[in-house]
C-alpha cells in the first residue's frame, strides 16, 4: 500500500510534466500560433507575456504546477473561461456516456461470458467468440457510422446527433445518448466477454466447483455464486482502465455524435489552437487516468482474498 | 455443469499440446487456413497499394460533380463518392497511406522498443528501473490525445504521423522484448555462450535476439492494426494527411454526411478497413498460438 502510493508520485509528476511539455516544446512561436492570422504584433506580445512565455521553462512549469495543484489550470485567452470551469461544464456529459456505455457492456458481457464458459467450444461459445473477435476489429468510428445508418437513417428511431440536457427532458436525453453509449458499449462488451470467458473456464476447473456439483447444487447457482466472483478480477481491472480512459471523454464518439463532453472540449480546443485549454484538459485526463487505475489497483487487493493474504504472509 | 471438455484446452494455449499429426506437419500447414486467408488478403492489398502508380486507374482526386454518388458500373468499378471521385482509385491510394502508417510506425516502434526492452531485460539494475519507469509513464498517457495535439501543432505530414504513432508504440514492444529477454537470459545456452567468452553484444544479437523475434513479430501484427486504427481516428477528425489525399479513415469520414443518400461512399471503405484490421488480428492470433505451442514443446 505504501509502496503503491510512493510509486504514484513519480508517475503523476512525469504525466503532468508531459502535459506541460507537450504544449511548450512544440516548435514555432506558441503566442503566434494561438493569436491566429489577424493578430497584431502588440496583441502577440501581450499574449506572450500573459502566458509567461518570456520566462524560462522550469520556472513556467513550477508556476503552472503550483497553480494546478490548487485547482487553477489557467484561463482560455480565447473564451475567457477558466479551464476548470470548462471541464466542470463538460464532465457530467462524459460521465453519463461512461456510465451508460459500461452498463451496456456489462449487461451483455456477463451473461455472454458465463454462457460461453459453461459450454466452452459449444455453438453459443463459438458464436459469441466470433462476434467478439469481429467487433474488436471494428474501429469506434465505423461502429458509429453503421449504427447511425441503421438506427437513425434506416429505422429513424433516434436522432443521429445532438444533445439534450438530462434536466430539460430526461427521455430525450436518453435518446440522444442511445447511439453513442451503444457505440462505446459494444466494444466494451466484446472485450469483457472474452476476458470473463477465459477466466471463468479456468475457475470452472477448480476443485471447489467439482465439490459444489457433487453436493448437487443447481448449475445456475454454481455459475453465478461460486464461479462468477473469482473469475471477475481481470474484468474488473480492464473495467477500471476503461473508466479511467473514458473519464477524459470519448474523443471520436463525442465528436461524431456532437456530444459536448470533455473529449469534444479537447478536440475543439485543438482545432482552435487554444493551448491553455489543451494543456489543462490533457493534464486532467492523464491524472484522472492514473488515479482511477490506482484506485482499481487498491480495490483489486481488497476484493481478492488471494492477493490480500498473499501480501499478509509475505 | 460442464464437464471439462477437450475444447477447454483451447483456452490455455500453453497447455494445449497439438495432435501428433499437426506436430509433424510442416510449419506453414500447421498455421491453417485461418492464418493464410487473412495473410493472403493483407498481401493482396499491400501489392495493389505498392503497384497503384502503374495500375491504369482514374485519378483518385479527379472530381466529376455530374456523377456524384454514382453506382458501381463499367466506368467506376465501385462507383463514385460524394464529389464524383472514383471510389476504387481512392481506396487503392488510401491503402498506400493507411498501410504506410501501419507498417512504418510499427517498424519504428518495434526497432526502438525491442532494443530498449532487450537492454532492460539483459542489463538489469538501475538502467532497467529507469527504462521501465519511463515506459510506464508513457503508457499512462492517453495516446490519442498526444497524437492529436502533436499533429495539430506540428503538422499533418505523413512522416510526423508515422513518427508519433511509432514513438507511442515503443513501450508495448519494450515490454514484450523485456519479458522474453528476462526468461531467455537465464537459459543454459546463454550461460554457455558467456562461458565461451562471447561478448555481451554477441550474446544479445546472436543468442537472445533470434529467440525473441517470433513473439515480437507476432505482437507487431497487432501493432500494425493499432497503428492503422490510430491513423483512421486521426483522419476521421480531419487531422491526418491533408485533403484531397485519400486515406481510409478520411474516406469514411467524408462519406458520413452522405449516409442518407449514398451510404456506400462510407460503408465500402468501412468494410475494407474492417476486413484489414480483422485480418491482422486473426493472423496475429493464429501466429501467437503457433508460437506458443512451439514454446510449450521445448
Amino acid at each position: 500500500m505504501r509502496g503503491k502510493v510512493l510509486h504514484l508520485v513519480p508517475v503523476l509528476f512525469v504525466v503532468t510534466c508531459f502535459s506541460f511539455l507537450l504544449t511548450s516544446l512544440l516548435p514555432g512561436d506558441v503566442a503566434l500560433v494561438m493569436s491566429g492570422p489577424n493578430a497584431t504584433p502588440q496583441s502577440i506580445a501581450a499574449l506572450r507575456s500573459q502566458l509567461q512565455l518570456d520566462q524560462p521553462l522550469p520556472v513556467r512549469y513550477a508556476d503552472w504546477l503550483g497553480r494546478a495543484v490548487r485547482g487553477d489550470l489557467g484561463t482560455s485567452p480565447r473564451s475567457n473561461v477558466t479551464v476548470v470551469q470548462s471541464i466542470k461544464d463538460r464532465l457530467p456529459i462524459s460521465l453519463e456516456l461512461l456510465v451508460l456505455a459500461e452498463v451496456i457492456g456489462l449487461l451483455v458481457a456477463v451473461p455472454a461470458g458465463i454462457a460461453s464458459a459453461y459450454r466452452a467450444g459449444g455453438v453459443l461459445d463459438q458464436a459469441a467468440s466470433g462476434a467478439a473477435f469481429g467487433i474488436l476489429a471494428v474501429p469506434g468510428f465505423v461502429v458509429a457510422i453503421v449504427l447511425i445508418y441503421l438506427f437513425a437513417v434506416q429505422l429513424d428511431l433516434v436522432p443521429a446527433t445532438g444533445y439534450t440536457p438530462l434536466l430539460t427532458d430526461p427521455l430525450a436525453n436518453l435518446r440522444s445518448f442511445f447511439l453513442p453509449a451503444l457505440t462505446v458499449g459494444l466494444g466494451e462488451a466484446a472485450a469483457y466477454t472474452r476476458l470473463l470467458r477465459s477466466d471463468m473456464i479456468a475457475t470452472l476447473q477448480e476443485d471447489y466447483i467439482a465439490m459444489a456439483r457433487a453436493k448437487g447444487l443447481p448449475t445456475w447457482h454454481i455459475l453465478t455464486r461460486h464461479a462468477l466472483k473469482p473469475s471477475s478480477f481481470t474484468l474488473l481491472t480492464v473495467l477500471g482502465i476503461n473508466i479511467g480512459r473514458l473519464m477524459g471523454g470519448a474523443l471520436i464518439v463525442e465528436t461524431i455524435f456532437a456530444l459536448p463532453g470533455v473529449g469534444r472540449l479537447l478536440v475543439e480546443s485543438i482545432y482552435a489552437r487554444d493551448l491553455v485549454v489543451v494543456q489543462g484538459v490533457v493534464a486532467f485526463v492523464a491524472v484522472a487516468f492514473v488515479l482511477v487505475n490506482f484506485g482499481v489497483d487498491l480495490l483489486y487487493a481488497v476484493l481478492d482474498p488471494r492477493i490480500r493474504h498473499g501480501r499478509a504472509v509475505a | 455443469m460442464a464437464a471439462p471438455s477437450p475444447d477447454l484446452a483451447g483456452a490455455f494455449p500453453i497447455a494445449a499440446a497439438p495432435p501428433t499429426t499437426a506436430r509433424m506437419a510442416a510449419p506453414w500447414r500447421r498455421l491453417g487456413v485461418s492464418f493464410w486467408l487473412p495473410a493472403g488478403w493483407l498481401t493482396l492489398i499491400t501489392v495493389i497499394a505498392v503497384l497503384a502508380p502503374v495500375l491504369h486507374m482514374p485519378d483518385p482526386n479527379l472530381q466529376d460533380l455530374a456523377n456524384r454518388g454514382g453506382s458501381p458500373g463499367a466506368g467506376h468499378l465501385l462507383g463514385t463518392d460524394g464529389l464524383g471521385r472514383d471510389m476504387l482509385a481512392r481506396l487503392v491510394w488510401g491503402a498506400r497511406i493507411s498501410l504506410t502508417v501501419g507498417y512504418a510506425s510499427t517498424l519504428l516502434g518495434m526497432a526502438l522498443g525491442t532494443l530498449l526492452g532487450m537492454a532492460a531485460g539483459y542489463v538489469r539494475g538501475r538502467p532497467e528501473a529507469v527504462i521501465v519507469a519511463a515506459m510506464d509513464a508513457l503508457l499512462a498517457f492517453p495516446a490519442l490525445v498526444l497524437i492529436l495535439a502533436i499533429t495539430t501543432f506540428v503538422g499533418h505530414d505523413l512522416r510526423i504521423i508515422v513518427g508519433v504513432i511509432g514513438f507511442l508504440g515503443i513501450p508495448a514492444f519494450a515490454r514484450v522484448a523485456r519479458a522474453n529477454t528476462l526468461a531467455l537470459a537465464q537459459r543454459e545456452f546463454v550461460l554457455a555462450a558467456r562461458a565461451m567468452g562471447a561478448s555481451e553484444v554477441r550474446i544479445l544479437g546472436l543468442e537472445i535476439l533470434p529467440n525473441i523475434v517470433a513473439p515480437v513479430l507476432t505482437f507487431g501484427l497487432l501493432a500494425v492494426a493499432v497503428a492503422m486504427l490510430a491513423e483512421g481516428a486521426l483522419a476521421f477528425l480531419g487531422l491526418s494527411v491533408p485533403p484531397p489525399n485519400a486515406s481510409w479513415g478520411a474516406m469514411i469520414a467524408e462519406g458520413r454526411s452522405d449516409l442518407d443518400t449514398w451510404p456506400q461512399t462510407s460503408l465500402i471503405p468501412a468494410a475494407v478497413f474492417f476486413l484489414t484490421i480483422f485480418a491482422l488480428n486473426l493472423a496475429a492470433d493464429r501466429l501467437r498460438r503457433a508460437v506458443e505451442v512451439r514454446e510449450a514443446r521445448l
